[in-house]
């Protein structure tokens, strides 16, 4: 069993916080974190591996500093890493990204029986990367996975369990496919301390758009299609904080009067 | 490849661009603003710059393909258990905006099997398509990325509209993915407002990104058509309907087998909850404060009496007191309900980003110094054990329920 995860590194969510003056974001000492729905998609690679042997390859695309994150994907015990790195990749979108990663697997990985990716990553929310991938490399996808069933190698099937807005939908699929996985699927472990000595000590490859072999022309910003023209903040919200005053017995028929004047309520 | 330069000699170091950059890859050096790898060209700074020092040179590439070519704006009508999801309605109300503005036609494009197609296609109509191409099979009765995938591929190809727009649903992400994958087209995420821009009549597209932290506006660069988008449920208001409406249905054949397929689904097991997340207009949810799984009980009355739906704060979920589909907030849904009720939940910026948009908030803690209050359009102090049962009772007598 050959499994290839992609992971990103994205900016800690529960350090950011929003400067009240000028209503931007302060991003000033911010840490650095691995997405957490890709920490989910490893941790299920690893379970893969214990029940059906294999290994494990981990790729990340980004700037120089998302080797912290392939770093821990070592310590927690995968068995090879990759960052994928180089300034031609600089803002690329979803199209762009995808296709080098789809690269990366190809050209540097090799045939894989099964993708795992986080549903999305958490500064962009786009769950886009995931299909792109899969389309790219001409596997099947099962996105918003929240339970594997069961894999069957011999067979090259797998029966997955997706989490959708109505219900749970099985699955069925051929393999190689693309999992994205929610954060229902398992519980992420925690490195142990000999995994962190060995990761810190590990070197990890670097590769470059020549080293995936990908085509300088769909790659970074020239090759996306969509490009961003601005940047604001959102409006902030209006009202902002009535809080009502008195005692609940006055309160509470206080607030249902507002409420039922809204309409909604039917 | 582009590049930002700044002009050391025109910077000031007035650190205006700092915070602007939503990557942080600003920072100063020797007094003055210097950039490093994180950046993505996204051009935030330089319009904060007011030296204008910043500067952004993003390699031109000639336009190779012919872009009058493209017409029309097209809404993909999403449809599951027999119903043809609200998004897609709300998306031709918005549409009908966008076709006006362009001065372009207002498709539907629908898949299914005979019984979809033949009822969904009188909808489209009525709620303003003026065509709606159209691919009736079996093997399209139920969404799967396979055949769906192949039918619009071959559709847009054939057909070259200007824009085609998709609910940001779980559907419409994992569709619009690999279709604009497959055509190698721009795809934004999750929009959350679309313009033309009256001069180029391209299409501008606002989404939030960081957790809704900041906003951002993406074009699609002319060497890419169509213009694709997913975009929010619930943001753009629902259309009229009008059955008196006449429209043109186009039909093409799927040209895939079921052998083709990749997947098979093989069960649906539908949610306990009488209300679902996606579609409620209340939301009454709990948080760290409800205490225990029999916390609910309280949170439920009150969603029952409501007609709501229940949500949850990830505090809840990750203690095991409620199940995950309940989680609004970052690594759980995103909601954009009428009204929403948060009960014992402080308000972290990653629940925050779930719920902030809601038209209502209503804030129930013990805690006045809760962030949840911040943001609250009415916000009550005191124990939600305390005060729930009474909303609920209340809002009985009010109901007659």
């Amino acid at each position: 069993m050959k499994i290839a995860v992609c992971i990103k590194q994205v900016p800690d969510t529960t350090d950011v916080k929003i400067d009240p003056k000028t209503n931007t974001l302060v991003r000033e000492g911010v840490a650095s974190i691995t997405n957490p729905f890709d920490e989910y998609a490893v941790e299920e690679a690893l379970l893969i591996r214990e029940k059906l042997g294999g290994e494990i390859h981990v790729i990340s695309m980004g700037p120089p500093q998302a080797i912290e994150v392939l770093k821990n994907a070592l310590a927690i015990g995968v068995d090879k890493v990759y960052l994928v790195s180089d300034r031609a990749f600089a803002g690329a979108d979803t199209l762009a990204t995808a296709y080098t990663v789809a690269k990366t697997i190809q050209t540097v990985v090799g045939d894989v029986d099964l993708v795992i990716c986080g549903k999305q990553a958490i500064d962009g929310d786009t769950a886009q990367v995931g299909p792109g991938i899969a389309t790219r490399l001409g596997i099947p996808q099962l996105t918003y996975v929240s339970k594997i069933k069961e894999i069957n190698l011999e067979k090259k099937k797998i029966i997955v369990e997706r989490l959708l807005e109505y219900g749970r939908e099985i699955v069925e699929s051929s393999l190689p496919a693309l999992l994205t996985v929610v954060k229902d699927i398992n519980e992420p472990r925690l490195p142990s301390l000999l995994g962190i000595k060995k990761a810190a000590k590990a070197q990890i490859p670097t590769l470059t758009a020549k080293d995936v072999g990908a085509d300088e022309n769909r790659i970074g910003l020239k090759g996306s299609p969509t490009w961003v023209t601005r940047v604001f903040s959102p409006e902030a919200r209006g009202g902002g904080g009535e809080v009502l005053k008195g005692e609940l017995p006055e309160v509470v028929p206080l607030l249902v009067n507002k409420l039922m004047d809204t309409k909604f309520i039917k | 490849m582009a590049k930002l330069s700044i002009d050391k000699d025109a910077c000031t170091g007035c650190e205006s661009c700092i915070p602007s950059c939503p990557f942080g890859a600003l920072s100063m050096k020797e007094g003055i603003a210097v950039v490093d790898e994180k950046c993505t060209f996204c051009g935030a700074c330089v319009d904060v710059c007011p030296v204008t020092a910043i500067t952004l040179e993003k390699e031109e590439k000639a336009v190779t393909i012919d872009i009058t070519a493209y017409k029309d704006v097209w809404i993909f009508i999403e449809h599951e258990f027999g119903k043809v999801g609200s998004v897609s309605f709300e998306l031709l109300g918005e549409g009908r905006k966008l076709a006006g503005a362009i001065g372009c036609k207002l498709c539907g494009m629908l898949f299914g099997d005979k019984e979809n197609v033949d009822k969904f296609a009188k909808e489209a109509i009525a709620y303003g398509a003026e065509k709606v191409y159209v691919m009736e099979s079996p093997l399209l009765k139920e969404y799967r990325t396979d055949p769906y995938a192949k039918a619009a591929v071959d559709l847009i190809r054939k057909y070259k509209p200007e824009v085609v727009l998709f609910g940001a649903t779980t559907q419409g992400r994992d569709f619009a993915g690999t279709v604009a994958t497959t055509i190698e087209a721009g795809l934004t995420a999750d929009c959350t407002g679309l313009d033309i821009d009256l001069e180029t009549k391209y299409l501008k597209q606002t989404r939030p990104a960081f957790g809704g932290n900041i906003m951002a506006t993406i074009l699609d660069y002319p060497n890419y058509r169509p213009q694709m988008s997913t975009v929010r449920p619930k943001v753009f208001a629902m259309p009229s309907r009008d059955d008196s409406r006449k429209g043109e249905i186009i039909r093409e054949t799927l040209q895939m087998t079921e052998d083709q397929i990749r997947t098979k689904i093989v069960e649906f097991i539908k949610g306990a909850e009488t209300v679902n997340l996606a579609d409620a207009e209340i939301i009454v949810s709990g948080g760290r404060g409800v205490g225990g799984p029999e916390g609910f009980k309280p949170i439920r009355e009150l969603a029952e009496v409501l007609g709501a739906a229940v949500g949850s704060s990830r505090a809840a979920v990750d203690s095991g007191w409620i199940p995950y589909e309940h989680q609004v907030g970052q690594t759980g849904r995103t909601v954009r309900p009428k009204i929403y009720i948060a009960c014992g939940i402080s308000g972290s910026i990653q629940h925050q980003a779930g719920m902030k948009t809601s038209d209502i908030i209503v804030a129930i803690n013990k805690d006045i110094e809760a962030p949840i209050f911040k943001i609250a359009t009415y916000g009550l102090v005191g124990d939600l054990f305390t005060v729930v049962p009474m909303l609920t009772q209340e809002f009985k007598k009010r109901l007659g329920r």
